[in-house]
């Protein structure tokens, strides 16, 4: 009995095995799909409009002709601004929260409040930065306002991603660090951060590519209609990548399609090279830790 | 010889459970207190309470008293100074993941040192010391981790040595090692005896036998039996050391 029924049961698990294989690489090719296919429409779209100029010069002629310059610029500074602030504000407080604070009902409500911040509309951070950054606080439209507002929006994605990466690391590094008379910020600022890095990494890749797409956020508090100029100062307004996208196809009449995907080939192979970057840093930093 | 650290009715438990109960034992200086005992006795508990590393357990509750030289440990020294003096050997190697060096380094490096010459100096001395110097000189900056285990293990001890501590505990430092990496870790903690004084842990009885001056036998918590190593394996005081010895339990 028991010889017959082992080759019957091994069968029918191989079975299952390619069933389940199948439908994982539908499912898997399925999430691809999409994306290739919006690339190779951009691509095919909008690479006609690119070339030197188009990346280079000011728009002109309400905005029909003539380069998105002022955007490309606008979408840096503010993806730069947005960095600056989110990422040590992020990394601290995870720090704060996975090395420093007890379990208590306080930290509880932290958390349960960066969760919930993860979840909010972009719309609802644009409104919230226009009355606190842009009234309240009189910083008026600006790159600083537009810069927070955004910092606010992605700071889940860093705190959450930080965290995760902190308590990745082994609990024997802490002790061995600390058995050695070494304090508990040294341990975590020369064993715990450095290990921690690849993960703070992919937090800031997501934030980044979060910062650079959205539209709501920056609508109220930073981005300008058509301003065929550079910002004179972080307290200026400026044009950026998916307001302008936005414009270009909702608000002017008569612009031809090849601007507009060109303006979104722009977009999202600026966010990709950004990505780049993260990942290629990320990976120097993997191949020199051995665990 | 002088008594380098002294216990008082140290009781340790954790929420309810009682891992140590009013231990009293003094630790001479430059000696190896062989520590034994069968699983869940308390050793390792009794040990990150001489360095003060149970601190992080947030439900640890200690009573009694340790002295360092006289100075009570929980308050009347620094966490920091403590486990400066009394440092830790796990019972896995925990390389950083960093080079040799840096691993060595790490400690003299934390508490300010910076001149590269007496860093080299200090790797190089705190190596010899513990026999692995000849084995690692030719590739200090490669990493920690490509060590083989009782290599690494040794590089824990090498990284001790280099913050000058008076007092080094062993928690198993050996149970993860073949035979002949373990007597390497051996000798190593004879070599230091001149001027360190050592608490080897360990579920090794014959361990305890080659290298301890004297042992100490624990029990569900209780400190059972302390003497002379000799004295204790070969007329045990106690019928649960003899019985533990013996193999009859544990
Ligand atoms: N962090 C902890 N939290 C709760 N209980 C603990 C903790 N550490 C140890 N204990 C308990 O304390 C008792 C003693 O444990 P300890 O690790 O000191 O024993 P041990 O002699 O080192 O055992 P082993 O030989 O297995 O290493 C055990 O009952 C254990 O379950
Ligand atoms: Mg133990």
């Amino acid at each position: 009995m028991k010889i017959r029924a082992k080759p019957h049961f091994s069968v029918s698990t191989q079975t299952q095995q390619k069933i389940a294989f199948t439908l994982l690489g539908i499912a898997s090719s399925l999430v691809v799909v999409p994306v290739i296919v919006i690339f190779a429409i951009l691509i095919q779209k909008g690479w006609p409009a690119i070339n030197w100029q188009f990346l280079t010069t000011m728009p002109r002629m309400g905005m029909r002709a003539g380069g998105i310059f002022p955007a490309i610029m606008g979408t840096l500074y503010l993806v730069g601004g947005t960095i600056v602030v989110a990422l040590p504000l992020g990394v601290l407080a995870a720090i704060y929260l996975v090395e420093y604070a007890r379990r208590n009902f306080l930290t509880r409500m932290i958390e349960v409040a960066i969760v919930n911040l993860a979840g909010v509309p972009s719309v609802v951070y644009g409104l919230f930065g226009m009355g606190l950054f842009v009234i309240y606080l009189k910083m008026g439209v600006s790159i600083v306002a537009g810069a927070l507002t955004l910092a606010i929006m992605i700071l889940p994605v860093i705190i959450t991603s930080t965290k995760e990466a902190l308590q990745s690391v082994p609990r024997s590094f802490r002790e061995a660090s600390l058995a050695l008379g070494v304090s508990k910020w040294q341990t975590i600022r020369y064993v715990v951060l450095p290990n921690a890095l690849p993960g703070i990494l992919t937090g800031t890749i997501l934030g980044i590519s979060r910062a650079a797409g959205e539209t709501a956020p920056i609508l109220f508090t930073v981005a300008a209609f058509y301003l065929p100029r550079l910002p004179k100062s972080i307290f200026d307004q400026c044009m950026a990548l998916p307001y302008h996208l936005y414009v270009l196809s909702t608000q002017v009449p008569n612009v031809k399609p090849a601007l507009q995907y060109g303006t979104a080939l722009v977009l999202v192979g600026m966010v990709f090279l950004l990505n780049l970057v993260a990942i290629l840093v990320r990976s120097h930093i993997r191949s020199r830790k051995q665990w | 010889m002088v008594d380098k650290i002294v216990i008082e009715n140290l009781c340790i438990d954790y929420g309810g459970v009682h891992a140590l109960k009013n231990v009293n034992l003094c630790v001479k200086e430059h000696e190896i207190l062989g520590v034994i005992g069968p699983a869940n006795s308390g050793k390792t508990s009794f040990l990150r309470a001489l360095n003060r590393l149970n601190d992080l357990d947030i439900s640890s509750r200690l009573s009694g008293s340790i002295r360092l030289n006289g100075k009570e440990i929980n308050r009347e020294m620094d966490v920091e100074e403590v486990r400066k003096k009394v440092t830790m050997v796990f019972a896995l190697p925990i390389p950083l993941p960093m080079s040799i060096f840096d691993n060595v380094a790490y400690g003299p490096r934390r508490h300010g040192i910076r001149d590269r010459k007496q860093l080299a100096e200090i790797v190089e001395k705190s190596l010899k010391e513990a026999f692995l110097w000849d084995e690692v000189k030719d590739r200090l900056a490669s990493s920690g981790m490509k060590l083989s285990g009782g290599q690494q293990q040794r590089l824990c001890i090498a990284r001790t040595l280099a913050v000058e501590p008076e007092v080094i505990l062993y928690d198993e430092p050996c149970s993860g090692l073949d035979p002949i990496s373990t007597a390497k870790v051996e000798d190593a903690m004879r070599e230091l005896k001149s001027r360190y004084t050592q608490i080897l842990v360990t579920n090794n009885v014959k361990q305890a036998a080659r290298v301890g001056d004297r042992v100490a036998f624990f029990l569900m918590g209780e400190l059972v039996e302390i003497g002379e190593a000799h004295q204790l394996f070969t007329s045990p005081k106690d019928q649960r050391t003899n019985d533990y010895l013996t193999g009859r339990f544990g």
